[in-house]
């Protein structure tokens, strides 16, 4: 079948979005930007491409809006199968280019206790995986580095000890292999894994019955040919695309949100280090836009500083902050003047939740002058981007949208970190549509 | 506004005739400047809006223009330096950079771009037109040099028009006050009928300078009005109005640009014609000076020609008619005064824009907006909504500074730049369309 991708480079992390003829979504991949813009890209199209196998089974099962229990269960056993395939493919990946990392001077003495230590490291990581991705399993982060990381770390210590290796050695092979793993895609096919998952959820027999296999092997055998993409996002100018694939993410932003909503006339999205106010009119197209420029205080990194600063983690700072009855006044606008400013608070007593509360304010402040230049907020108003996950920066923007314009209706879809990469989908559909009938794309 | 300044190699910038010609009129006229002292040449600055270069020729002063030097200290980048040494001498971040610039050239020692030193200016002629900096920069130049200051004083054209109670206020003032002081700072008598030769000449440059610049509303346009109306308004605006160069100039590079027409050539660009016109603008603000053949590149690149631009127009609306008329002589000085685009009204401009997006039939409206300009920086959002309002046509937003290089963020303005851009192609599909 034909597809149709949109890839969103975001500074943080890279969203695709693959399309159908219809114009509807088939699958969505995140991964983190990483330095290697070509593999973010490639991984994140990838994770869509997974995730667009799962639509298709569903659609087989006459399922698609996810209401059938035994279905759901079933392949929510067959994901977890499939991630923990997908997992052991790149922790063998890991394996052997931590081995090819054991020589030189420093591993003279020691070259074949290393490669012991090792087998045992990667042994025990084995072992414990099909845990991680057990029924109900939680896991701090769906990106390889964040969850093989921690527990080789964890392992390496407990080996070296044991083995009266110097740790050092253990983490310097890892050191120097994480980075190369992290940049190259998983290199099996995609549907092999789905098999050997299959196989496993089959041995399990959970959720499994006869009549599901086939519909399964029905979707796994329907070819996903790529029939146009278009990429976006800040990186625009290292895009791993050529000029004709590549549109403006404002563009993208824009033509996403209408898609979502399509009565839509201004968007508002927050990312990693842009902040874009953009008017549309009722085709999705551009009206006017604006965005922060030389500076991204007051964009989703300010968030991550502050996080770090305050030693918690990013999704922990929305709850926080929605706790406050007082929320401070936070005069800085600056990113690293807020964070002395909030060194300072802290010290005088004041509660982090009120800080807290504060900062987010802050940022929505500075997002609202945006959204002025551009030309206010109109009926409806679409807010994405990854700072739209944060109840207490949504909260202040609702505040200050009434106080400001009134009664708006203000969308936010949960899925609203995709909004440019389905914007550069459908870009991707008309620019092939377009081709196909000759008209200049 | 100085094309010999552009550096680059002359084997990868295609260089029109006229562009050789303007080089050798201003390597004569620094020659000039910068001999002065020498020659005994008594030395007038003043600025480009409201320059009164014929009144200046009849007392045998030299030109000398501080905001062109400005410009010439970014385009061979040299006005960073400068401007931080302005700062180091208390002048802030948000000062205009034109004046820091100046101000930096001077305490280094005020070396021209011919690499010889600026002579000390012997009078300050300020015309005010609507900058009020020009009034501090003046200011600050006067405690330096501790010379002559004539201010001309140009009401504002708030209502939108000239009364002839405007033109005697400032006829009264060249009356009484300017030629005076020029004739006592010169030593030379005024002669009105040496005035009326000099305007006889500038209104022939003029009419050539006004045929050029309207031949942005071909298809293609011959050339670009913004980049490459730069340098076309060079010896016009700046010390060469009124003179036989002047003529000459505008003539050459009239015929070049016809030559051009007939052929259905586009502008010529640093890398050669540019092949194809995909966007027709109007460009709103002054360019920036210290990146300024990447900022060109940004829109030839993308096929993007400047049809039409305000900035052309600061040193006088032309082709709103107004011509130097040698048998009205001073109200003739007082009118140009007053007409240029800095002294006109926010609703005045609005109107000139409009104008130039429908008469040259542009795709749209795009404001360059300068960061250390607190005169015209304020209402340019303004402008852009009711432009876009009126016309229908995209605007778009886009921020940098004249000389300061740190105010150059070459990833941030191609990114909107591009972004424009795709959005006029989006508006000119429709819906369903590719973008």
């Amino acid at each position: 079948m034909k597809t149709f991708v949109g890839i969103d480079l975001g500074s943080t992390t890279t969203k695709a979005v693959l399309m159908d003829e219809d114009e509807k979504i088939l699958g969505r991949g995140i991964t983190n930007s990483r330095s290697n813009y070509d593999t973010a890209c490639r991984v994140a199209q990838q994770e869509a491409a997974v995730d667009a196998r799962f639509t298709l089974f569903r659609r087989e099962f006459g399922a698609e809006d996810g209401s059938k229990e035994e279905v759901e269960e079933f392949l929510g056993g067959l994901e977890r199968a499939f991630r923990l395939e997908q997992f052991l493919e790149q922790l063998d990946d890991l394996r052997e280019t931590c081995l090819t990392q054991i020589h030189g001077e420093r591993f003279e003495k020691n070259a074949e206790g290393v490669k012991l230590a090792l087998a045992e490291v990667f042994k025990r990581l084995s072992a414990e995986a099909p845990a991680m991705y057990a029924p109900g399993a939680t896991r701090k982060s769906d990106f390889f580095r964040d969850i093989a990381g921690s527990r080789y770390l964890a392992l390496a210590e407990e080996v070296a000890r044991a083995a009266d290796l110097p740790y050092d050695l253990l983490l310097n092979v890892y050191d120097k292999s994480i980075i190369a793993v992290e940049n190259r895609p998983p290199k099996g096919a995609l549907s092999d894994k789905f098999h050997r998952a299959l196989k496993r959820v089959t041995e399990a027999g959970a959720g499994l019955s006869g009549s599901m296999l086939k519909p399964v092997e029905h979707a796994l055998d329907i070819e996903l040919e790529e029939t146009y993409l278009v990429g976006t996002g800040y990186g625009r100018v290292t895009l791993p695309f050529s000029k004709e694939h590549i549109r403006s993410e404002i563009l993208c932003h824009g033509l996403g949100a209408h898609m979502m909503y399509p009565d839509t006339r201004t968007v508002l999205d927050i990312g990693g280090q842009d902040t874009k106010g953009i008017q549309i009119d009722e085709n999705g197209i551009v009206e006017n836009f604006q965005m922060n420029d030389r500076c991204a205080a007051g964009c989703g990194r300010y968030l991550g500083y502050i996080a770090d600063e305050m030693n918690m983690g990013l999704h922990e700072l929305g709850p926080m902050a929605m706790k406050s009855k007082k929320p401070a006044r936070i005069n800085s606008t600056c990113t690293v003047f807020a964070g002395a400013e909030l060194r300072d608070r802290l010290a005088l007593g004041e509660a982090r939740e009120d800080i807290l509360a504060g900062l987010h304010r802050s940022i929505i402040l500075r997002a609202m002058s945006i959204i002025s230049r551009s030309g206010g907020v109109s009926d409806q108003f679409t807010f994405t981007g990854g700072v739209a996950k944060n109840e207490a920066a949504v909260r202040e923007l609702k505040k200050l949208v009434f106080e400001n314009y009134g009664e708006v209706k203000i969308n936010i879809d949960p899925e609203s970190i995709y909004t440019g990469a389905l914007g550069g989908a459908e870009f991707a559909r008309r620019a092939a549509q377009g081709r196909l009938e000759g008209v200049d794309a | 506004m100085r094309p010999s300044i552009v550096k680059a190699k002359p084997a990868d910038v295609e260089k029109d005739a006229s562009m050789i010609k303007q080089k050798e009129m201003m390597a004569n006229h620094f020659n000039r400047l910068t001999d002065a002292t020498e020659s005994g040449a008594k030395v007038a600055s003043t600025f480009v809006p409201g320059n009164l270069n014929e009144l200046i020729m009849c007392f045998d002063l030299v030109n000398n223009l501080p905001e062109v030097n400005a410009i010439q200290s970014g385009l061979r980048k040299q006005s960073g330096a400068y401007i931080m040494e302005a700062e180091r001498s208390g002048h802030s971040e948000d000062v205009c950079t034109y004046v820091k610039s100046d101000i930096g050239m001077m305490l280094k020692g005020n070396i021209g771009p011919n690499g010889k030193k600026l002579p000390d200016p012997d009078v300050l002629l300020l015309s005010y037109t609507g900058c009020f900096t020009f009034l501090k920069w003046f200011e600050l130049l006067r405690e330096q040099y501790k010379c002559p200051t004539i201010f001309l004083q140009t009401p504002y054209m708030a209502d939108g028009k000239v009364t002839p109670s405007m033109v005697q206020y400032m006829v009264k003032q060249l009356k009484e006050n300017v030629i005076p002081t020029l004739e006592q700072v010169s030593g030379v008598k005024f002669d009105i009928d040496r005035l009326r030769e000099y305007l006889r000449k500038s209104a022939k440059a003029e009419d050539d300078l006004v045929y050029i610049l309207q031949t942005g509303k071909n298809k293609p346009s011959p050339i670009d009005a913004y980049f490459g109306g730069i340098y076309y308004i060079g010896p016009i605006f700046g010390a060469f109005r009124g003179t036989d160069d002047a003529i000459d100039y505008y003539r050459f590079l009239r015929e070049e640009v016809d030559q051009r027409m007939l052929k259905g050539l586009g502008p010529v660009t640093p890398d050669g014609p540019m092949a194809e016109e995909k966007y027709r603008l109007v460009v709103e603000g002054p360019p920036n000076y210290t990146n300024f053949r990447q900022f060109w590149k940004m829109f030839y690149e993308e096929g993007a020609t400047v049809v039409a631009s305000s900035y052309t127009k600061v040193g006088g609306t032309y082709d709103y008619g107004f011509r130097h008329d040698p048998d009205r002589p001073l109200e003739t000085l007082a009118e140009y005064c007053l007409g240029v685009y800095t002294n006109r009204s926010l609703p005045m401009r609005i109107d000139m824009l409009c104008d130039y997006i429908n008469e040259y039939e542009a795709d749209g409206l795009l404001i360059n907006s300068i960061k250390s300009c607190n005169s015209f920086s304020a209402g340019q959002l303004l402008i852009m909504r009711e432009v876009e309002k009126r016309t229908g046509k995209p605007a778009a937003f886009i921020e940098t500074d004249l000389v300061d290089p740190r105010y150059f963020s070459a990833a941030n303005v191609k990114n909107r730049l591009e972004s424009y851009f795709q959005m006029i192609e989006q508006k000119r599909n429709g819906k369903g369309a590719a973008a």
